[in-house]
């Protein structure tokens, strides 16, 4: 049973990236691809892992998609006649490219028999995760929270608005100073 | 484990490809080009917890939720650098951020 539900959210996921890389709405390719998210969540979910479940839906689909359809409608950028979506003569090494390698990793993958018996299932409860995660990678813990807060700076930086930043003197840098002038009206 | 860790890893392939094969077509449309990293970094997170439930580690988890944070932190720095860009030539297209001096 489970594993029918496995091979059919395998199915859902390939499909829906296909769909969604293809697609040259980018609306449409976020919304493909939150599809597919969903899928891998549950597929996570199948695999004893519910805490990276939970975080993909909220951190994946909920935050970063969103994020990421926040900007395409705030930079107005849902236009695909204005887009520049890849012709089929860009496709074709692309696909060329991808086939190669993913027919060499598959025939790597099945040719080599492994011994690796399915051993039974037993879920890592969060507890024991957590207690892993705090106790045995805090140096990495506050790594990663260092790097939040630099993203952050950097993201508060590059969106300050151009006024505030009087580095440049606006004859060096024409495109600057028209680029302002387009957006003054 | 309900399936042979070489099925996920085949699925985890397959969407990392995917990425791959999206990320050189879509090489002139900045948006698309984030997207298609994201799906690299779904699958790379696949690989991490089919190994940590193949054996039973909790490492394989943790490493998942680290890629998760770092990839957080890698948009919303990409999308805040879209976004100026976007303000200084009012376009996404790749080929035109071609000189450095701005």
């Amino acid at each position: 049973m489970e594993q029918i539900i496995f091979y059919i959210l395998a199915a859902v996921a390939v499909i829906g990236t296909v769909l969604a890389i293809s697609e040259k709405h980018p609306v449409h390719a976020i919304l493909y691809l939150v599809t597919s998210l969903f899928a891998v969540a549950v597929v996570f979910y199948l695999l004893m892992a519910p805490l990276v479940a939970v975080f993909e839906v909220i951190l994946y689909a909920g935050a970063i998609m969103v994020l990421f359809l926040f900007v395409i409608m705030m930079l107005d950028l849902g236009h695909p006649e204005k887009g520049f979506s890849p012709h089929w003569r860009e496709w074709l090494p692309a696909l060329l490219l991808s086939l190669v390698s993913i027919a060499s990793l598959v025939m790597v993958i099945v040719s080599r028999h492994s011994q690796l018996a399915v051993p039974a299932a037993q879920s890592i409860p969060i507890r024991e995760v957590s207690r892993r995660l705090f106790q045995g990678h805090g140096v990495a813990v506050e790594l990663i929270s260092l790097q939040l807060l630099f993203a952050l700076v950097g993201a508060l930086y590059l969106g300050k608005q151009q006024a505030s930043s009087p580095g440049l003197p606006p004859s060096s840098a024409p495109e600057r100073v028209s680029g302002s002038e387009e957006k003054s009206p | 484990m309900i399936v042979p860790l070489e099925h996920i890893l085949i699925l985890a392939a397959l969407l990392f490809f995917l990425g791959l094969g999206g990320l050189l077509a879509w090489r002139t449309n900045l948006i698309m080009m984030l997207v298609c990293i994201e799906v690299m970094l779904n699958a790379v997170m696949l690989v991490f917890v089919g190994g940590s439930t193949q054996w039973g580690n909790a490492d394989g988890q943790i490493f998942a939720i680290f890629i998760m944070a770092l990839t957080s932190s890698e948009v919303s720095l990409a999308l805040a650098m879209v976004v100026y860009l976007h303000r200084r030539k009012r376009t996404v297209n790749t080929d035109l951020f071609s000189e450095m001096k701005g």
